[in-house]
């Protein structure tokens, strides 16, 4: 089955949200803080501008709580009296000209009275720059599994680390969006985003209505990767206020400078370790210290902060793990979720940490990891037993394999010794990803989903779970089909419309497919049931009972599906153990650099990605997450640096903020281990987010072979490249 | 602040610029400084064509103009005065079917840009002489595929050869 929309997208037929016709539509504008911190004592409007002709909206126009809710309601909407980050909303204007609007904004000034910022997230605040809490901590969170002191006391060796990683702009192609208009009394919201139930709440909050006279529909999205998870609320209240204010539709397009200057990042981090080591060369002991750059608001750090915890220990069986982390608040523009959520962080400083300490001890990073990586009953950092019958070793092996691991190694030796500027390393990293929600997320969450038999007899999908390029419709398609024994043609996914679908849940965090992909099996089950069908029944008897039941019955007929857990399933939010995930992904990922000692470059050479995500239920789509991710995690490696000064980013720009291009990449070598999940759709685990976790550190280790240097931070620019040759680190 | 010294004044006289839209021609009467993006996007309602940055850094507004690809985010309109401009909207289904294929696609935003440069490469194959198809390919920005599916996809379109 190919992409249900790919023909569409491959004839620029597909209308994005910027792509709707504009009839009587306003463009809109948000005015922005000038300064990182301090009181507002004016917006001042210019004289060489015709206001009247403009709407123009501040925070006294939000008719509820000023404020995006999300986990808590510290973000205002537009600021009242003081702002915390440069680019923070403070105004809003419109105009049914768009260079009219471009224009007038330059001539808005507003006037700030300063207070001290914070932008090092690992240094102590003074007292004038707390702004949360005691000390500016958004969230700690603490896993603690044995006696972590005691077994370092008694360990062979303790070896030490400390890692960085810089924030990331997710650069998806489509810049964010909206546009919202009222329509009989309800207020309309469509645009780029992942999830539609997010801007709901947040409407009903800011904007002090009912939730039936609010619908948000989302409009075909040109990439996510979290970058649409919660920014996008503040888009949508943007232009709802504008359009409620003029009783015209109004449309707010960000352009690639202001997206990439006022959205969400990657959180920046700093990773701690102290790992204590038998004399056999087995993990005695990890004492991990995680801290992570949360930005001026709360937003989503605390469950970022979660998911990074509890990946941060790797794939390794441990008796004694302790793992303290903080998410700390700076005056930098709120970090979000993006791909991986914490995990590739982590990830990246336990997967380097790995080589400096087989290399200290003496062992090859491969043994190292075989000797310590989960068998079948071992525990992880919070206690879940892993029985799942993944053969992780073997997984290594496999990508060492198919790498040809240990010819490149002689062959980069025999190079490196003799070549007067080339040198080439290999590197690997192992690591493993949470699917769904963290703990009881899920539970919480209580995912519903409803499938229609229509007259017609074709199957239409309502749920909330949004296509933004990685698959939902073609998947869910696909799963009715094989289900029901239908084809494509008679499956239809309505669009994401919180007037329509049911809650499915955010489309986050790995979970679309195996989660609601799920739900969609067991509604397709409750629907053969209503129609008095056998679980055998399919194809033209269920078409054809569907077409009858229409004829008999004069009422709509739904199949419905809501979240069960897994039975066996336990988490205790308050100790931070149990079982974290309801299953995670396992991956080895390998990569082969070569450095040029004249330009100061790394460059990936060859690129193996192996890993267990389950049944794979689409060859291509699977395959293409594989790789987009890698070559995402490759420019977060290499070349992907925000250039901050005084909470500004001074690159806000596709010239200079490099992502990898067609030439900078090898094609990326994918394989599937497939090793079904009981309680997924077909035995498929979630895939999207795995493959942002493993290269940076196979990237950097291999770079470490390469030049004979240590890096502890990426990404591995030219400039810090010459660093760690003059210097080793 | 005010209007910088780059600013072009308002209310600026509109001027017509006859050229050739995907075989038809045509007569826009358009603001002297309108990019050719804006006149196609939102004059004459051909969206297929995406703004992914304004700076001719990723692609996804490429169009031919005179058989050659350009960025159409920096192109002025007035430029194209007589000249053949071909966009992503004449592309017919069964000139992507290879791309459908192999998964050059996904979020689609970058996808009417690389589609552009696709077709031009397949009618140039003589390129494949002197560069690489990864260089061919480089001018277009993509988020989501990694390249391969886009690679794959354009290498198999060739081995079938222009329509």
């Amino acid at each position: 089955m190919d992409r249900i929309e790919g023909l569409a997208k491959l004839t620029g037929a597909e209308r994005y949200v910027d792509d709707l016709p504009l009839d009587g539509t306003l463009w809109g504008m948000t005015v922005r803080s000038p300064v990182p911190r301090g009181r507002i004592t004016g917006v001042h409007f210019g004289s060489g501008v015709d206001w009247n002709e403009f709407v123009v909206v501040d925070h006294h126009d939000i008719p509820g709580d000023n404020t995006v809710l999300l986990i808590e309601t510290d973000q205002p909407l537009l600021a009242g009296d003081y702002v915390r980050h440069v680019e923070e909303p403070v105004a809003l204007i419109a105009h049914r000209s768009r260079e009219m609007v471009r224009r007038a904004i330059r001539e808005i000034e507003v006037t700030v009275d300063p207070d001290p910022p914070i932008f090092d997230f690992t240094a102590e605040p003074t007292d004038d720059q707390i702004q949360h809490g005691s000390d500016n901590a958004l969230k700690r969170i603490d896993v603690i599994k044995g006696d972590v002191d005691a077994a370092l006391a008694g360990a062979a060796h303790v070896v030490e680390g400390e890692y960085r990683t810089g924030s990331q702009e997710h650069v998806y192609l489509e810049n964010q969006g909206m546009i919202a208009w009222e329509e009989d009394g309800v207020l309309m919201i469509k645009g780029s985003l992942q999830c539609p139930f997010y801007v709901l709440k947040a409407a009903v909050r800011a904007l002090a209505r009912e939730s039936d006279r609010v619908r948000i529909v989302q409009a075909p999205t040109g990439g996510g990767f979290g970058g649409k998870e919660e920014y996008p609320s503040m888009i949508a209240l943007h232009a709802a206020l504008l359009a409620l204010k003029a009783e015209q539709p109004v449309r707010i397009i960000y352009d690639r400078g202001e997206d990439m200057r006022a959205t969400t990042k990657r959180h920046p981090s700093l990773v701690r370790h102290r790992t204590g080591v038998d004399s056999d060369g087995r993990l005695v002991a990890q004492d991990i210290d995680v801290a992570l750059d949360g930005g001026a608001y709360v937003t989503l750090s605390p469950v970022v902060l979660s998911r990074g915890v509890i990946h941060a220990a790797g794939p390794y069986a441990c008796a004694n793990v302790r793992i303290r982390g903080r998410a700390m608040l700076t005056n930098s523009p709120p970090h979000g979720a993006f791909r991986g959520f914490g995990a590739p962080q982590t990830h990246f400083a336990n997967e380097r940490h790995m080589d400096v300490v087989a290399a200290t001890i003496g062992i090859d990073p491969d043994e190292f990891r075989r000797r310590n990586l989960i068998v079948d009953g071992q525990t992880t950092a919070t206690g879940q037993t892993i029985t799942d019958g993944t053969d992780r070793v073997a997984l290594l092996d496999h990508a060492l394999e198919l790498s040809s691991y240990r010819e490149r190694q002689s062959e980069h030796q025999a190079l490196n010794a003799s070549h007067p500027y080339l040198r080439r390393g290999i590197g690997m990293a192992a690591f493993h990803h949470g699917a769904g929600f963290t703990g009881s997320g899920e539970v919480m969450l209580a995912s519903e989903l409803e499938l229609a038999g229509l007259a017609d007899g074709r199957i239409e999908v309502l749920s909330a779970n949004i296509e933004m390029g990685q698959g939902t419709l073609t998947v869910f398609t696909k799963l009715v089909c094989d289900r029901l024994g239908l084809a494509p043609e008679q499956v239809v996914i309505a669009d994401a419309d919180t007037g329509r679908v049911p809650d499915s849940g955010p489309t986050v965090a790995s979970r679309t497919t195996m989660v609601v992909g799920r739900l969609v099996e067991r509604a397709c089950d409750d629907l053969r049931r209503q129609l008095g069908l056998d679980d055998s029944d399919s194809g033209d008897r269920v078409t054809r009972a569907i077409i009858d039941w229409h004829i008999e019955h004069n009422k709509p007929l739904v199949g419905h599906a809501k979240y069960k857990p897994p039975p066996g399933i336990e988490w205790d939010e308050a100790t931070y153990t149990g079982d974290a995930y309801a299953t995670y992904g396992w991956a080895t990922y390998v990569a082969e650099v070569e450095v040029d000692l004249r330009t100061y470059t790394a460059r990936v050479t060859d690129f193996v990605a192996v890993q267990d995500v389950g049944t794979v239920l689409h060859e291509t789509l699977a395959r293409g997450q594989i790789q987009g991710g890698v070559v995402q995690a490759i420019g977060w490696a290499l070349t992907e640096e925000c250039a901050w000064n005084n909470g500004v980013m001074q690159n806000n720009q596709l010239t200079n903020y490099i992502i990898p291009t067609s030439d900078d990449v090898p094609p990326i070598r994918v394989s599937f281990v497939e090793n079904p999940f009981a309680h997924g759709p077909r035995g498929a685990k979630g895939l999207g987010e795995l493959p942002m976790d493993g290269p940076a550190p196979a990237i950097a280790n291999a770079v470490a072979r390469a030049i004979d240097a240590d890096p502890h931070e990426i990404p591995l620019t030219p400039e810090h490249l010459m660093d760690l040759l003059s210097n080793g680190r | 602040m005010g209007a910088d010294a780059t600013t072009p004044p308002m209310n600026r006289p509109p001027i017509k610029v006859p050229f050739t839209l995907n075989g038809m021609e045509i007569t826009v009467s358009i603001d002297p400084a309108e990019r050719l993006l804006d006149t196609l996007r939102y004059r004459l309602g051909m969206t297929g064509s995406k703004e992914g940055c304004g700076e001719g850094e990723c692609g996804a507004c490429t169009v031919h103009v005179d058989d050659i690809p350009v960025n159409s985010c920096l192109i002025p309109t007035y430029q194209v005065r007589n000249a053949e401009v071909r966009t992503i909207e004449s592309i017919d289904p069964s000139d992507v079917g290879a791309l459908l294929a192999s998964g050059a696609t996904q979020c689609g935003a970058c996808t009417p840009g690389v589609v552009m440069t696709a077709m031009w490469v397949r009618e140039h194959p003589e390129l494949l002489v002197t560069h690489t198809l990864r260089e061919l390919m480089a001018g277009n920005l993509c988020r989501c595929t990694g390249y391969d599916g886009i690679i794959d996809g354009v290498r198999q379109s060739l081995k079938e050869g222009p329509q």
